[in-house]
Order: C-alpha cells, then sequence, then structure tokens
C-alpha cells in the first residue's frame, strides 16, 4: 500500500492491533486522519499530513519525527498500543 | 486467436489460447472447490481473472482504491541475508536492510528474524535476537514483526532430543508414534512461548508463526495452542500465523483443538480455528502444482483464499510466492506471473493482504 509513503504503515497497525479487515483498516485510519479513503495513497497528500502530525516520511528532513519518535505520535493518532511505544515510555518516566 | 503468455508451475514460459486459458481456470476452481468443499469461482470471477491474464502489460496492478498492505516472512531482510535465506549477501547489517526497506522500498511492515529461521534454535540465540529486535525497533516506524518457523520436525533425532515417529509407523506401534508426536509439539509450544515472551519484554510489536503445521497436525496443534498461551499472558503482542500448505497433514491424525479435527483442514477451515485460538493476521498458504500452467494454480488459490475470508473475521493475508499463492516454484518467478497473482488475490480472492 506504500508503507510510509503513504498510510500503508498505519493501517498495518490496525490489521495487527485490531484484527480489522481491509476496508475496516482504512476506515478507521481515514476517520481518525479527517481524509477521504482514497487521499490514504495520495503521496502529495499523505507527505504533508505526515510531515505535520510527526508521522514519519520517505525522505524526512533533519529536525523531522523518525522511528521511536514517529511510532510514538502513531500510537497516539490511532488510540492504539504499541508494545515498543510503551516501553520506550516507561523508560522515559521510570 | 490470441495467445496469452504466462507461466507453468515450474517457471518456465508457456503460451495459452483463450479458451486454454479460461478452460485452466476452470479446471483450477473446480479442483479447490472439490477438495475444500467450499463455492467454485462464479462465472463473472472466472471472467475477471481470464481479462487478468489478457491484459497486454507485462506488468497488472489493483484498481486504485483496493490496494491492501503486505507482510512478509522475510523478503524485508533479504538483502542482508545470504543465499540460504533467499538473500542477496549484500555487504550490510539488518539495521540498514531494514530501513532501507522502511524507507527506500517502502514496505508496509517488515519482518525481522534469526538467519537459522526457526523457533528452537532462536532459542539458544535469545540474547542476540532481543538486542538485535530492541535496537532495530526504536529506529523503525513500521510495524516490525518477529518472525520465525515452529519447524516440529526439528525436535526429532537426528537434530533434536525426541525420536522419530516414522521408526514407530515402521514398526506399527501406532500409539507410540502418536505420543512423540504430542510430546514434540509440547516441546516446540514451550519454545515458541519462551522465545515470545523474550521478545516481549524488549517491546516485540508483532510476532509471526511463518509455515505452521509443516510437520502435521501435531504441529498445528502446538501452533494454536501457544497462540493461546501468548494471548493469555501478553493480549497486547498481535501474532500473525501463516500456513505451511494448503492441507493440515494427518501424520498424527487425531489431534483435536477446541473440538475439531485438525487433519485434513483446508485454508478456510485453517483460518477459523486459528482465528479462535486467538491469532490475529492468518496466512492462507496454497500449493503450486509443477506441472500445471499459473492460471490453473492461480484460480485453485484464489477460490481457496476467498472462502477463508469470507468465512474469518479476522484479516487474510495469502501468500504468494515460491510455490504458493498460484506463484511457479522457482527462485525467480516472473514480475508478470506475480503481479498478475497479487491483483487476482486481492480482486477476486478478497485478500485483506499478501
Amino acid at each position: 500500500m506504500g508503507g510510509v509513503r503513504t498510510a500503508g504503515d498505519l493501517v498495518a497497525w490496525m490489521q495487527l492491533t485490531g484484527r480489522m479487515k481491509i476496508d475496516q483498516a482504512k476506515d478507521y485510519v481515514a476517520t481518525r486522519l479527517n481524509l477521504k479513503l482514497e487521499d490514504l495513497t495520495d503521496e502529495t497528500i499523505m507527505a504533508k499530513l505526515r510531515y505535520e502530525k510527526g508521522l514519519g516520511s520517505v525522505i524526512p528532513d533533519h529536525d523531522e519525527y523518525t522511528g521511536m519518535a514517529a511510532k510514538c505520535k502513531i500510537a497516539e493518532l490511532l488510540d492504539i498500543s504499541i508494545n515498543s511505544v510503551n516501553l520506550f515510555k516507561q523508560h522515559l518516566n521510570g | 486467436m490470441r495467445e496469452v503468455t504466462t507461466s507453468s508451475g515450474d517457471g518456465s514460459k508457456i503460451r495459452l489460447t483463450e479458451d486454454e486459458l479460461r478452460k485452466d481456470i476452470v479446471a483450477g476452481s473446480e479442483n479447490a472447490a472439490r477438495k475444500g468443499k467450499i463455492d467454485g469461482l462464479t462465472e463473472a470471477e472466472i471472467n475477471h481473472m481470464v481479462d487478468i491474464f489478457r491484459q497486454p502489460g507485462k506488468t497488472v496492478s489493483v484498481e486504485s482504491g483496493m490496494e491492501v498492505i503486505v507482510t512478509d516472512d522475510g523478503a524485508g531482510i533479504s538483502a542482508s541475508w545470504g543465499k540460504p535465506s533467499a538473500g542477496h549477501a549484500l555487504p550490510m547489517s539488518d539495521h540498514q536492510n531494514i530501513l532501507m526497506y522502511e524507507r527506500v522500498y517502502c514496505g508496509d511492515t517488515c519482518g525481522l528474524g534469526f538467519p537459522d529461521y526457526s523457533y528452537k534454535p532462536v532459542k539458544s540465540a535469545i540474547g542476540y535476537a532481543r538486542s538485535h529486535y530492541k535496537t532495530i525497533s526504536m529506529l523503525t516506524t513500521i510495524p516490525l514483526i518477529y518472525g520465525s518457523q515452529p519447524n516440529m520436525g526439528m525436535y526429532y533425532h537426528p537434530t533434536g532430543p525426541i525420536e522419530s515417529p516414522s521408526d514407530y509407523f515402521r514398526e506399527y506401534d501406532f500409539e507410540k508414534a502418536f505420543q512423540v508426536q504430542e510430546d514434540a509439539a509440547q516441546m516446540m509450544r514451550k519454545d515458541i512461548f519462551y522465545v515470545a515472551e523474550q521478545l516481549y519484554e524488549v517491546g516485540c510489536e508483532a510476532i509471526n508463526l511463518d509455515t505452521a503445521g509443516s510437520a502435521g497436525d501435531a504441529d498445528f496443534w502446538g501452533c494454536l495452542s501457544v497462540v493461546e498461551d501468548i494471548k493469555s499472558k501478553m493480549p497486547d503482542l498481535p501474532v500473525e500465523m501463516g500456513m505451511a500448505g494448503e492441507m493440515v497433514m494427518g501424520l498424527h491424525s487425531k489431534m483435536i483443538y477446541k473440538g475439531e479435527r485438525l487433519a485434513g483442514m483446508y485454508p478456510h477451515r485453517q483460518a477459523e480455528i486459528a482465528a479462535r485460538a486467538g491469532v490475529d493476521i492468518f496466512g492462507v498458504a496454497v500449493n503450486s502444482d509443477t506441472s500445471m500452467s499459473t492460471p490453473y494454480n492461480l484460480s485453485r488459490t484464489v477460490t481457496f483464499t476467498k472462502a477463508a475470508a469470507l468465512h474469518t473475521s479476522i484479516p487474510i493475508h495469502a501468500n504468494s510466492g515460491m510455490g504458493v499463492g498460484g506463484m511457479p516454484m522457482t527462485l525467480l518467478p516472473s514480475v508478470g506471473c506475480s503481479t498478475r497473482c497479487a491483483k487476482a488475490l486481492v480482486e477476486i480472492g478478497k485478500a485483506d493482504g499478501l
């Protein structure tokens, strides 16, 4: 679906954490991002949105969210529990 | 009459007339329907598949809006691995490889594993697996899925501690042959749970039981049981399970899980029992016949995949590559075949991913 180029990783998170079929996962992500379904695979729209919301991107700027930082934002945005993010936050706050 | 160029199940190029193409697609669907006791493809679906093979482009793609996500069993990490793992042997680390897969190739998820790709050897190298996973997961944004094979056969002599059931079958000592399989399944179950628990402690985002049931129904029983164990102790650890083949082999034949006999199960019933065990994504694996055409093999796969997708509430990812999912049994299948298999599995087979 395009991974961080579009919204492929976000849809994948919902299949993994929510056992969602593909259409349900796309609907969920589109709703959370306030986008139309077709926007999820639109590179122009998604590049801008990912930059604004700190979700990581294909060509990250040096001050942009990447890796764990982006994953923390994704967990918040999608309202899901990601084990690596939980562990990271536990280490930060522990 | 215009001919269509495609591949045989062994990878060699073949040409089919449109009549031959349609005949193979119908025969493939009928074969799957008969074996699985499921519905065959409708006339409209057969026409759709004929159209997919008739498209003149070398590659094809799904219609806009029908894109699905991809999970893998080592494809994402293939650049840094060697030939025994179908890798490209590039002099780069797994860390670099996975970041390249995320940001250059734009995979939706990425698999990580140990080059000796079974849970039994991972147990011995668990410290390496933990540090490897934790370090890479700090750098990635896409889901990082730790994959390995249950591979119950490794628990038998000479690579494992348990006597081989074939030694007892040869002597008609069936009870003992059943018992050693059950012992191996329990041992495998404990090892997989140990690895899952150890990885969960370092932030594992998801785990993949890849090629479940490769040693028959006792192997599949062990896989289903450990998923239940994992979900009971670590409910927020997503589990993906991919099958070893289209039918669960009855090497034991009496293994029962949640009241269901496992031997002889086809994909739609495998998916259903996997969902009941707690699996989050299920991978359908349908075998290719090397002596038949890709349209025949793909039609069988699509028929089985559609039944599984309609029968089950969890996402279905169709395994597609190297002898499964309609693909020829070769390391380097043509892109004409791989893209046509992907399109048909999604558009007709209703797969939620590949």
